[in-house]
């Protein structure tokens, strides 16, 4: 990164803050039994969430006869349950969508990391994870090339060409990122963990989802990795990486138990659940919700 | 106008020895208007005996009013066999779902999805259209409007008033009373209370002075702790309801699917020995399969 380290520091200080009320409302929601009033109570803590939230409850996908102006009235008219699973569909996705994702690679990429999102938790489901847990692969999956966004924020023109370069010479993103920017994406990405203080495992993924060997022991490491290979063969979203496995680390065989096909094979219809994640997001880019800021090119 | 149950059971179907009487079908009731247009409240089980009976009247216009789509509300629409008949026209209503923004046609069509259900829509031979629904709206439906509002069930679900001839029904579909999810001691207690009671009464002044409530009364005040915040009523709480809406008779409905026939007659017994009879009462009536009443 050479002399443009500090700005590049300066430039990941500048990102917006990550919302702690994400993790509260998996972790709250997780549970069946979660008190109302706690959920209410995170909700409330985070501006951007309660103006979404009541922003689709007054829409007339709910038809309401008249307007809702707080989550607690919200509660009481739409019902808990529904405020729930609203906020259960939305909190995830509120680091993505509070970012611009206007261009053609950005909305590729999105379909990508929710693909990766919905297949990481598969896997730990299948691998015994608990519902609780499970969230934090999701999240891990769906933040995992976090840094792209970053980079494509921050050096338009350059990560674009990092781009065309990646797919002319059919060489890995990162490869081709290192030699357009002198980094990668995944070395944002950590920074950008770092900053957000996301638990250690979701730092991993954002930082390591390219390593096998030399890295951090996780279970959420070891299904991001597949994941973004799985969702790669089986065609869902764009990451911008033009190069594909065909085969995973023997270790990471053994660890989720089976190989690349057999791991796709048991996937089932998960098209549904990546759909409903997608659509929710575009409704909202729709709704002019977002974010974007300007490009802060030449580094 | 004169209505019919043809499922009183709720969540789910059962049949056997011990419902015989009350009967095991999930959710549906024939509302018949004075011109007897045909309205239909909710699609489950219930509604396969009910086609049944209407081949003499066939071709026909249905009004279909969904309360919400619950498996045990529209389980038994694909087997509405006016569907496979030309010259037939059902015109559903229901409510939009905001969770996985799908208004009611997607929802219901997905229910007939080749893995579910060896017909498709396409392939149905009558006259499918579909109206979803905003709350307050009204709807006429030959000589009669229905109109709803908002009940408090885990998804959209709307309860149904309609109206002819100065004769008034209204159904809650599922729902469950309100109750604060603040302690009183909480500072966030009396602000709650306050959107409740505006709810209650918006509630209460859209049901008040029908000649019949027909509520989900799934729960004995015993069985309620257990089962706070599963969109279900009890005794109690429909008693009171029908008391501070002045209507003329409720029928308890969606009946708990492992309460036998006896008990129910019991528990609707121990509730309103609870509750000493009023001045104004309404008749509490248990809804039965097969029951006809006329308003």
């Amino acid at each position: 990164m050479g002399h443009s380290k500090k700005k590049l520091i300066q430039l990941v200080d500048g990102m917006p803050a990550f919302p702690p009320s994400v993790y509260h409302i998996l972790k709250l929601t997780a549970d069946i039994n979660c008190a109302p009033k706690e959920l209410v109570r995170v909700i409330d803590l985070d501006p951007v969430l309660t103006m979404k939230l009541l922003q689709l409850v007054n829409s007339p996908y709910f038809g309401l006869s008249r307007q809702i102006g707080s989550i607690r009235q919200a509660v009481v008219f739409v019902g808990i349950n529904t405020i729930k699973n609203l906020a259960l569909t939305i909190a995830p996705m509120e680091m993505l969508s509070r970012d611009n994702l206007n261009t053609p690679f950005l909305e590729g990429l999105l379909s990508h990391a929710i693909a990766v999102g919905v297949v990481a938790r598969h896997l730990a489901r299948r691998g015994g994870v608990s519902e609780l847990e499970s969230t934090d692969f999701f999240v891990a999956g769906l933040l995992h090339d976090f840094g792209k966004i970053a980079l494509h924020r921050f050096f338009p023109r350059k990560h674009a060409k990092a781009l065309a370069l990646a797919a002319k010479k059919g060489i890995p993103l990162h490869e081709a990122e290192r030699q357009i920017l002198n980094l990668d994406h995944s070395q944002i990405g950590a920074m950008l963990a770092d900053k957000w203080q996301l638990p250690p495992a979701c730092m991993a993924s954002m930082g390591q989802h390219h390593r096998w060997k030399n890295r951090e022991n996780f279970l959420a490491l070891d299904c991001v990795y597949a994941a973004n290979i799985i969702a790669k063969t089986i065609g869902v979203g764009d990451s911008g990486n033009p190069v594909t496995e065909t085969t995973l680390p023997h270790e990471i065989e053994q660890r989720l138990g089976g190989t690349l096909p057999e791991l796709i094979g048991t996937l089932g219809d998960l098209s549904g659940e990546m759909h409903k994640v997608q659509l929710l997001l575009h409704s909202w880019n729709a709704n002019g919700t977002t974010h974007p800021q300007p490009p802060t090119e030449p580094l | 106008m004169k209505i019919k149950f043809w499922g009183v059971r709720g969540s789910i179907a059962t049949p056997g020895a011990s419902t015989v009487r009350y009967g095991g079908n999930t959710t549906c009731i024939e509302v018949r208007s004075d011109t007897n247009d045909l309205i239909i409240l909710d699609a489950g089980t219930g509604i396969f005996p009910l086609a049944l009976t209407l081949f003499p009247e066939l071709p026909l216009t249905c009004h279909l009013f969904i309360t919400h789509t619950h498996w045990d509300h529209i389980q038994g629409l694909p087997f509405f066999i006016p569907n496979f008949i030309p010259g037939n026209t059902l015109k559903i209503h229901g409510a939009y779902d905001p969770i996985a923004r799908r208004d009611i046609r997607e929802i219901l069509t997905g229910q007939l999805q080749y893995c579910y259900f060896p017909v498709r829509e396409a392939e149905l031979k009558a006259r499918l259209e579909y109206v979803t629904l905003r709350e307050r709206q009204t709807i006429t439906a030959g000589s009669a409007t229905v109109s709803n509002i908002l009940m408090n069930h885990p998804v959209l679900n709307f309860g149904y008033r309609i109206e002819c001839n100065g004769k008034s029904v209204f159904f809650t579909g599922d729902h469950e009373q309100l109750y604060n999810i603040y302690e009183p001691g909480d500072a966030e207690y009396a602000e709650y209370d306050m959107f409740m009671n505006q709810k209650n009464q918006a509630i209460v002044d859209f049901i008040r002075g029908v000649d019949v409530l027909i509520a989900d009364t799934s729960y004995t005040l015993e069985d309620y702790p257990a089962k706070k915040g599963w969109g279900h009523s009890t005794f109690d709480a429909n008693i009171a309801l029908a008391r501070q809406a002045g209507v003329k008779t409720i029928f308890f409905t969606h009946h708990e699917p492992t309460r036998s026939d006896d008990a129910l007659e019991q528990v609707l017994q121990q509730a309103l020995a609870r509750q000493p009879r009023q001045p104004e009462d309404p008749q509490f009536l248990l809804a039965r399969e097969g029951l006809v009443y006329e308003l």
